[in-house]
């Protein structure tokens, strides 16, 4: 394997609240290699979205307290001054969000907004701008671009935003594009056409993609390797095929296992996971899974390491477990992997 | 207009078992106005523009479509939350679009709704037991130790703790706020539950639980639900028929496993496979047809067939005359001159409509 682009090594962040510290992300670490498309998943809550914002150097504030480390090239992330960040932000790392409306400014013109992102970091003029716009338009698939780059966002689409966000996003030529949810407010038969556009620019580009999505359907069809992250945590880092089909830690087994598949017949009574996912307030001690997890020993009152247990390179787990036994305990029913078995 | 009615039964018609709610063309347009003083109308949005189907009693009706499509306004109207613009909703042999709010008031006893986000429908200066109680107090059907009792019991059979009883909403997460909204629709032993979109703004996990929690609520009240969701894996897991709405008209409507393993609507069909399989094998073996361009606005939906704009089996006919719905056996109906894997269906066009 390549270098890694990114390089993500025991990003700790805590917020200050009135009720008392959160720690909404705990020790991650993980590498995004060029042209990879990493997937983040996890349930609301779980620390995604505040690492993506965090490595974007939103989240600072005089209430959070960031530790750790994250390189991109030779900047890293966490210690870049505000300056380095202004550069590195859409030039090197953009960002698109889940909701398109709310991230594009409803008083300017679309292909305005566009310009503004290109004139602040290029010294071009307005109307070889304005061209390059259009041009970013026509790339991301919106008809008649030259026109509606006049048009407001209200004007548009939920789709047709989000392919705006887009054109934004990769206006500067970027090496990595965050995604933070890019599908989840749009139908889908618009998210297949968002999907098959960072697929495009994926391969076309070599653009690495950090996909945060909480859908597995939407991971299997694009990601290369999968984050699962749980109470602020990873506990499960492999390839695509690793987490599907050889998934080491229980929580994975659970999601994989709760989700309702078109192309197989329908269970009587679908497989859950028991309890509610864990207060970043006051976290359980030891493995955050712990509580809700079946399968749970002495042991798990201590944190497990985010290690390679299974055998297979490339393929870390945080659970104590040993691969044995976690071949043993999953559920295994017409190819599923589950955490447990839907009750007739 | 009317369509329903052919000589092999109805849309109206369950599998089994008599109606316990019938709706006949039911039109709901919302009014586009304009003008700073004098409010002149322009124009309609045709939300629901024409729909026809029957729930049995004990049955699970799924209504799946696109953001747009007009399945939320079709279940507040059933509701009359949303006053139809015109056509009929019987329920139990009962019109409730010719009631008045009095009237109404009785049945809605018997008709709950369980809503999409559980943050906004509860009301945060209230505690749990009073969201629970409050519709039998309204109803005069329980009060003082009684009340608390019965509440008690239904937060329990919810898989909520008694204890909650005098804690406010926000100390819930969104999982255990659903519960709550459930608890109160339940409260009033109702014969039917309309869920617009109970599941989406919770997390998977926390998806199961609810739908596992619906459906043994079902089996023990006999519960008849019609489920609102745009989540097609959801919708199919819990329903025993499917209507796919598409711009304020059902085009397709059947038992739950034939509309999913045969679909006959180029829509459902283009719908069924957008959605990614979570299996990287499967998925990369599938062939996908990706639709084109968005929905058209249903301030103006496109002539005739209102799906040929963006249909891969189009012709010009599609523009020209509306499809009908047409029974394809086994109470499966599709509004399509171009069905799927099934002949075409004869058309009879009166002479006027003919082109020159």
């Amino acid at each position: 394997m390549s270098a890694p682009l990114l390089s993500v090594r025991d990003l700790k962040v805590d917020f200050r609240t009135e009720d008392g510290v959160v720690h909404a992300v705990d020790n991650v670490s993980f590498d995004v290699a060029p042209g990879e498309v990493v997937a983040v998943v996890g349930e609301s809550g779980s620390g995604k979205s505040v690492t993506a914002m965090t490595l974007m150097g939103l989240t600072r504030s005089p209430n959070a307290e960031i530790s750790g480390q994250a390189t991109l090239g030779d900047i890293d992330l966490i210690r870049a001054s505000d300056e380095q960040m202004r550069s590195v932000r859409a030039e090197r790392l953009a960002m698109i969000f889940q909701d398109p409306m709310t991230s594009l400014n409803p008083v300017y013109r679309v292909g305005d907004q566009i310009v503004e992102v290109l004139r602040a970091h290029r010294e071009i003029e307005k109307e070889e701008a304005h061209d390059r716009a259009v041009e970013l338009l026509r790339l991301v698939g919106i008809p008649a671009p030259a026109e509606r780059a006049r048009a407001y966002p209200h004007e548009f689409s939920g789709g047709m935003r989000q392919r705006a966000m887009i054109a934004m996003a990769l206006a500067l030529e970027p090496e990595i594009l965050i995604a933070d949810e890019p599908t989840t407010a749009l139908d889908v038969t618009i998210q297949a056409q968002i999907l098959r556009l960072l697929k495009k620019f994926n391969e076309e580009r070599d653009l690495a993609v950090i996909l945060i999505t909480h859908d597995l359907g939407v991971v299997a069809d694009i990601a290369d390797r999968v984050l699962v992250m749980y109470g602020g945590r990873v506990i499960e880092n492999g390839t695509l095929d690793q987490i599907f089909y050889d998934p080491q830690h229980p929580y994975t087994w659970g999601l994989l296992g709760s989700v309702m598949r078109l192309d197989r017949p329908r269970a009587a009574r679908l497989a859950q996971i028991k309890g509610q996912p864990p207060s970043l307030l006051n976290p359980p001690q030891g493995c955050h899974f712990r509580p809700r997890c079946p399968h749970e020993f002495g042991k798990c009152q201590e944190v497990p390491g985010l290690e390679a247990r299974s055998g297979e390179s490339g393929h870390l787990d945080r659970c104590w477990l040993n691969p044995e036994q976690k071949r043993n305990l999953r559920v295994m029913e017409s190819g599923e992997i589950g955490l447990e078995a839907p009750a007739a | 207009m009317t369509t329903v009615q052919d000589q092999e039964g109805t849309v109206a018609a369950p599998l089994e078992g008599r109606p316990l709610l019938e709706v006949t063309d039911l039109v709901k347009h919302f009014p586009i106005k304009s003008g700073i003083f004098i409010d002149r109308q322009v124009g309609a949005v045709r939300a629901v523009d024409g729909v026809s189907f029957a729930v049995g009693e004990g049955e699970t009706l799924g209504l799946v479509g696109e953001s747009g499509c007009g399945k939320s306004t079709l279940a507040r109207s059933i509701l009359q939350l949303l006053k139809p613009t015109s056509g009929s909703v019987r329920f139990r042999g009962t019109e409730l679009t010719e009631l008045g709010r009095r009237e109404l008031r009785p049945l809605r006893r018997e008709m709950q709704m369980i809503f999409q986000d559980p943050y906004a429908s509860l009301n945060p200066r209230k505690r749990i037991g009073q969201i629970v109680g409050d519709p039998l107090k309204l109803h005069g059907l329980a009060s003082g130790a009684e009340l608390r009792k019965r509440v008690e019991g239904l937060l329990d059979r919810v898989g909520l703790s008694p204890e909650h009883y005098n804690r406010f909403p926000h100390e819930f997460s969104g999982g255990q706020r659903q519960r709550i909204g459930i608890a109160r629709a339940l409260a009033l032993e109702p014969k039917m539950v309309i869920a617009d979109e109970p599941v989406s703004a919770l997390d998977v996990s926390i998806q199961a639980q609810i739908i596992n929690l619906l459906e043994d609520l079902q089996d023990e009240f006999g519960l008849t639900y019609v489920f609102v969701a745009h989540d097609l894996g959801v919708v199919r897991h819990v329903s025993d028929r499917i209507a796919v709405m598409y711009l304020g008209k059902i085009v397709e409507i059947g038992p739950a496993e034939e509309v999913y393993s045969n679909p006959i609507h180029p829509y459902t069909v283009s719908l069924l496979s957008a959605v990614p399989i979570p299996d990287p094998r499967e998925n990369r073996a599938r062939e996908q047809t990706v639709l084109e361009g968005d929905v058209p606005s249903p301030a103006n939906p496109p002539e005739a067939c209102r799906f040929h704009t963006r249909c891969p089996r189009a012709t010009d006919i599609c523009s020209e005359l509306e499809p009908q719905l047409v029974h394809y056996g086994n109470g499966h109906w599709a509004a399509c001159h171009h069905p799927v894997g099934r002949p075409e269906p004869k058309i009879e066009r009166s002479a006027a409509e003919l082109p020159a």
